[in-house]
């Protein structure tokens, strides 16, 4: 527990020190305030747009519950339909044989690079940036969900099978449970490409949303809207992979392996 | 000892006729063992001695149904085998303990697998976690646990599915001296309250004679019986008594020791 809090005090000297010299190099004039707002300057911006529509037309939280709303309805659909689909893979070869072409076709392509085509199908609504993000969590989740079953160790499986345990019930007793922490690793890796894709997508094609503040504010020279954007998009990845740390922590027991 | 004398008029549990397993590699085939024939009698507990790394986990392997038989047949209660048979049990080399599952969750595996309600499994389970030594250990997990407790596990594992024939395949070989020693004790324990048919392979010969009633001595690729020995020595057996030295001398000079080193795999 001590050393715990030591190292929660570290970190925290970590984020102050940051801060203290931000704010030094910002008031000293080493970099001018216009290019590098002080801190201060951006914390009364970050409370001021709370409630207020300018320079972009919309407050910030509507633009964070856009946001994130595209991001987690991608998010949600990559894993449900990628998870399946790439233990199903791994698991029967007929499926594996079926799906792997289309896959490894799709695999290469940029998820940004989906954008103008989503676009020209659905708009700049919030459609075209879900499908974008649901290409850029599904990816991974296929990849990692499907080298995780094929990771299953044959003795684990000798173990099942001695005991009477049906094919089914190898793969949702033995072969999915041991996948469980790569399974946990793709939703990482998809969690953190949807939200840098769709801040991507959003620079391009949108009317809300941080990437569309961000942009905006650029345009109409407002760089200390763009630093809180900058940082509003970083806290919330940050609580996101937290949340999803926290669930994987609860679902996958017994530590990553042993 | 009276319970050699008793074991000896039972029928065979297992029978095996002319037992041989052929691989296919790339040119050609490897013969890995070659017509084996042997009884095994209830309750008995049979070691399978050799110094080769060829034959012995296969054979247990086809005893277990994970294995095909190329060759010949395997009877057990005079019914051919064919497959997996719920009434073998295994204990594996390397510990094959399910890392997301705890103790109690590892030793009713078996009988979650086959349906059984949860509170008779549980009580069956910590029965078993009882006898291996491990009460106060069931939620843990096997990471949190020596390499010892997690064989342990194992031989728990194995006994809560109610096998007639527990297959032991070097289950020591990978823990420490003195470990091991104290597993070998253990296992002898367990087996004497709780009787069952052991088939146990090892290349160490010393745990041979502790454990054996009676010694399968297998030659290297393929694999043949080469002799067999029945060990009389009443049990706890001392590893240093007189009758004890002169069986382990005379052993070693049938079979071409290669000292430890591969025991790993």
């Amino acid at each position: 527990m001590k050393e715990k809090t030591k190292y929660i005090i570290i970190s925290i000297v970590s984020l102050i020190s940051f801060i203290l010299l931000w704010d030094l190099v910002s008031k000293s004039g080493i970099i001018s305030a216009k290019k590098l707002p002080a801190p201060s300057k951006l914390f009364e911006t970050f409370i001021y747009k709370l409630g207020n529509k300018n320079p972009d037309g919309n407050t910030l939280p509507i633009h964070i519950w856009t946001s994130l709303k595209e991001a987690l309805i991608g998010f949600f659909f990559g894993i449900v339909i990628g998870v399946p689909l790439g233990i199903s893979m791994a698991w029967f070869k007929k499926f594996d044989k079926f799906f792997s072409p289309l896959f490894d076709l799709i695999k290469p392509i940029p998820p940004v690079g989906w954008v103008p085509i989503m676009i020209t199908f659905f708009g700049i609504g919030i459609m075209s940036k879900v499908s974008v993000i649901f290409i850029a969590s599904f990816i991974p989740a296929v990849i990692n969900s499907y080298s995780g079953i094929k990771q299953t160790r044959e003795v684990h499986k000798w173990v099942s099978q001695t005991f009477g345990a049906s094919n089914r019930q190898v793969l949702f007793t033995i072969a999915i449970p041991s996948a469980g922490p790569m399974i946990f690793t793709g939703a990482r890796v998809a969690l953190n490409g949807s939200w840098v894709s769709l801040v991507a997508a959003e620079l391009i094609a949108s009317t809300k949303g941080l990437g569309y503040m961000i942009q905006t504010a650029r345009l109409v020279g407002r760089i200390d809207v763009v630093f809180v954007g900058v940082l509003v998009i970083g806290v919330f990845g940050a609580a996101m992979m937290e949340g999803l740390s926290f669930l994987e922590r609860k679902l996958v027991k017994g530590g990553r392996r042993s | 000892m009276d319970s050699t004398k008793q074991v000896k008029k039972e029928k065979p549990i297992i029978t095996m006729e002319r037992i041989s397993k052929t691989f296919q590699v790339e040119d050609g085939e490897v013969k890995v063992i070659d017509q084996i024939d042997l009884d095994i009698r209830e309750n008995e507990f049979l070691v399978l001695f050799g110094a080769g790394q060829c034959g012995k986990t296969t054979l247990l392997k086809m005893l277990a149904g994970l294995e095909t038989i190329s060759g010949g047949s395997i009877k057990i209660d005079e019914k051919e085998l064919k497959g997996f048979n719920p009434k073998v049990g295994m204990v594996y080399q390397t510990t094959a303990l399910f890392p997301w599952l705890t103790v109690m969750g590892n030793v009713e595996f078996g009988p979650k697998a086959r349906g059984i309600g949860k509170t008779e499994r549980q009580k069956k389970a910590q029965y078993y976690i009882d006898l291996v030594g491990l009460t106060g250990f069931e939620k843990h997990f096997p990471s949190m646990l020596s390499g010892g407790m997690q064989q342990r596990v194992g031989i728990a594992r194995a006994y809560c599915n109610d096998p007639e024939i527990i297959l032991m395949d070097e289950p020591f070989g990978h823990l420490d001296a003195q470990t091991r020693y104290m597993m070998e004790e253990e296992v002898e324990k367990i087996w004497q309250e709780e009787k069952r048919t052991i088939i146990f392979v090892t290349n160490n010969i010393e745990e041979a004679l502790y454990l054996a009633d009676r010694i399968v001595i297998l030659t290297e690729c393929p694999a043949r019986v080469l002799t067999e020995y029945k060990i009389d020595i009443p049990r706890p057996r001392s590893l240093v008594s007189e009758e004890f030295l002169s069986l382990r001398e005379e052993i070693s000079s049938l079979v071409d020791l290669r000292e430890g080193g591969n025991d790993a795999e």
